[in-house]
């Protein structure tokens, strides 16, 4: 109630010309290359096409039919759906296991915090190109430094051709996308670890709480938000993840569709299929993903809801 | 009975009377906490090792490379840098992804300001549905729109130009430099803006020389934040570009990639080329990166 107070008295006015001149610029740019094609792709989805962008006509959903019935769609869209679930489901796993471990360890720690928190964050800030063409090379047989350590260490059995193989580029592919993304994570447990009041686990050790019952009914509860909040980040990043597998297996998803995803089979049917119309189904496709996410994130934020509400 | 949940652990913390310190001090010392200290450093080194796996080897040659992955660079070479660097290309490339990043993050900035000003500070019909179009901006697949914006910049002649992609970048940064400036506008007092009324200024004059100067911080937030997902950003080159001259980074380094597979040297000297511009960014802005990133959680 303050806030909107002081709020209020902040707000001035100013005569509709200005306004207009200082609105202007941002809202010409952001409706002519970003609002006006969004609207558009919506629509896309509904037409037949010929050729690039040459209209043919109104065809219903004849599309996503076409997704769902035709050769290699009908094959390679369920496979690269399932691989995005899995790169979800691996992150979400992981960044809530260890991820919230090492949070809540560096949150017991003093000046060697910030150091931490540096380190852990920082192959969140590379390209997700490099970081896949760096562990390509890490994890090559000819003269990569893993197989190498690996060997040196008596393992000649492990190290094996990581990804060259279906059944092991996948996984790893998995946890080289959360080496780069679980820093943020971290980061963010902390801050929400940080604004936790020390008194309220004061209060539960006088009550005779151990470490573990402290956690479990004091502290993860209030991280209940935070934690919601990441997990639909790392829904959409799961689902949209394009770069790390395209440096890793390129187009196709390389060795087999092993490492095939969603984004890329987008990429394919858009712009290296050649099908006459490559416009009308990737667009159904991408319309069907972005449903997708739209409806997850939703149903994630209120299953956060419930969730905080039947914790506290 | 609270005593007979007494543990050994809270028995063993109960004189809590000494200084904190004393006590930290105390807990580091145990069995358990060295354990985890380790785990701690153990995942640093997991995190750490491979870029700096990457820097090494970019200093040593394809040789060395091939028969030991590991050791330090004992006579450090810069040759692989002057191949990428020349031969490759990678200045060309480089030159390209700061043009595009610096002037997207500029112009997206520019026009952000003023609107983002207006929307925090003055009344007018449609502001709420204004903010709210700006922020369906934040929501948007970039998937969904690649097609459509491959057409629109066809349609304009501007497909395998930097331009476009400046275009994509500074439109699509809108949002979220709007979000954040609006934030920081709204923070401000009213009286700031009266007293330079009494002194006889206008309101671009007051906007330009009291309010952008006050929201610095914010703005440096906002390049940052921005600079990072456009300088790694790789599909829409990918998509835009076609001919090498107008290469960034990223699509350089694909092409790169395929020619130089048995130069081991090189493509670590490429990699680094690529993230070098992030690491500085990084040490310079450690603290609002941290603080930009767990903006909203906490203190």
């Amino acid at each position: 109630m303050a806030q909107k107070i002081k709020y209020a008295s902040n707000v001035q006015r100013a005569p509709a010309v200005v306004v207009v001149l200082f609105i202007l610029p941002a809202f010409a740019l952001f409706a002519a290359v970003l609002l006006y094609p969004m609207a558009s792709a919506l629509g896309y989805s509904l037409f037949e096409w010929r050729g690039g962008a040459n209209l043919v006509r109104f065809n219903w959903f004849e599309n996503f039919v076409v997704l769902f019935t035709e050769q290699p769609y009908v094959e390679q869209m369920p496979r690269a759906f399932l691989h995005n679930i899995a790169i979800f489901a691996g992150t979400l796993v992981l960044q809530n296991s260890l991820g919230l471990f090492l949070a809540v360890q560096l949150h017991k720690l003093g000046r060697m915090r910030r150091l931490f928190q540096v380190l852990y964050t920082t192959p969140y800030l590379v390209s997700p190109l490099v970081v896949g063409y760096l562990w390509t090379l890490l994890l090559s047989p000819s003269f990569g430094p893993v197989n190498a350590a690996l060997e040196w260490l008596g393992l000649e059995s492990l190290a094996v051709s990581w990804l060259g193989e279906p059944t092991t580029a996948l996984p790893v592919l998995i946890l080289v996308s959360v080496w780069q993304w679980i820093g943020f994570p971290v980061l963010l447990y902390g801050a929400a670890l940080g604004a936790i009041p020390p008194e309220l686990s004061d209060a539960a050790s006088v009550d005779g709480a151990d470490g573990w019952r402290r956690f479990r009914h004091v502290t993860l509860p209030l991280l209940t938000p935070v934690i919601g909040t990441v997990s639909i980040l790392t829904f959409i990043g799961g689902m949209e993840t394009f770069t790390l597998p395209y440096a890793f297996g390129g187009a196709t998803g390389s060795p087999a569709g092993a490492t095939d995803v969603l984004s890329l089979l987008f990429f394919r049917v858009s712009f290296q299929s050649g099908a006459s119309n490559a416009l009308g189904v990737s667009s159904a496709l991408a319309t069907l993903l972005f449903l997708f996410i739209l409806g997850g994130a939703l149903l994630g934020r209120r299953m956060i809801r419930a969730q905080e509400e039947r914790l506290s | 009975m609270n005593d007979t949940t007494l543990t050994l652990d809270s028995v063993e913390r109960a004189p809590s009377g000494p200084p904190a310190a004393a006590r930290s001090r105390r807990r580091r010392r145990s069995p358990q906490a060295v354990v985890i200290t380790t785990v701690l450093w153990l995942y640093a080194a997991v995190c750490v090792l491979p870029l700096l796996t990457m820097i090494f080897n970019s200093f040593r040659t394809h040789l060395q490379i091939a028969t030991d992955p590991w050791p330090l660079p004992t006579d450090p070479t810069v040759e692989n840098y002057v191949s990428a660097w020349a031969e490759a290309s990678f200045g060309r490339y480089a030159l390209n992804s700061i043009l595009i990043t610096v002037c997207s993050v500029a112009i997206s900035t520019a026009v952000s300001l003023p609107a983002a000003y207006a929307i925090a500070r003055w009344r007018f019909r449609g502001r709420g549905a204004l903010e709210g179009l700006f922020m369906s901006g934040l929501l948007i697949p970039f998937m969904l729109a690649i097609l459509p914006m491959f057409y629109l910049m066809d349609g304009l002649r501007l497909i395998d130009s930097p331009l476009s992609l400046i275009l994509i970048y500074s439109a699509n940064g809108i949002p979220f430099t709007v979000f954040v400036l609006v934030s920081f506008f709204r923070q401000l007092p009213g009286e700031l803006e009266e007293a330079a009324f009494l002194d006889g200024g206008n309101h671009f004059t007051v906007f330009l020389r009291i309010m952008v100067p006050l929201v610095r911080p914010a703005i440096a937030t906002v390049v940052v934040f921005r600079f990072v997902p456009i300088w790694n950003d790789f599909l829409m080159p990918l998509v835009m570009l076609r001919s090498r001259d107008n290469y960034t980074l990223g699509v350089g380094l694909t092409t790169f990639f395929g020619e130089y597979q048995n130069d081991w040297a090189s493509l670590f000297a490429g990699l680094v080329i690529t993230t070098l511009p992030l690491l500085v960014l990084f040490i310079l802005a450690t603290r609002q990166i941290i603080q930009g990133l767990t903006a909203g959680i906490g203190k």
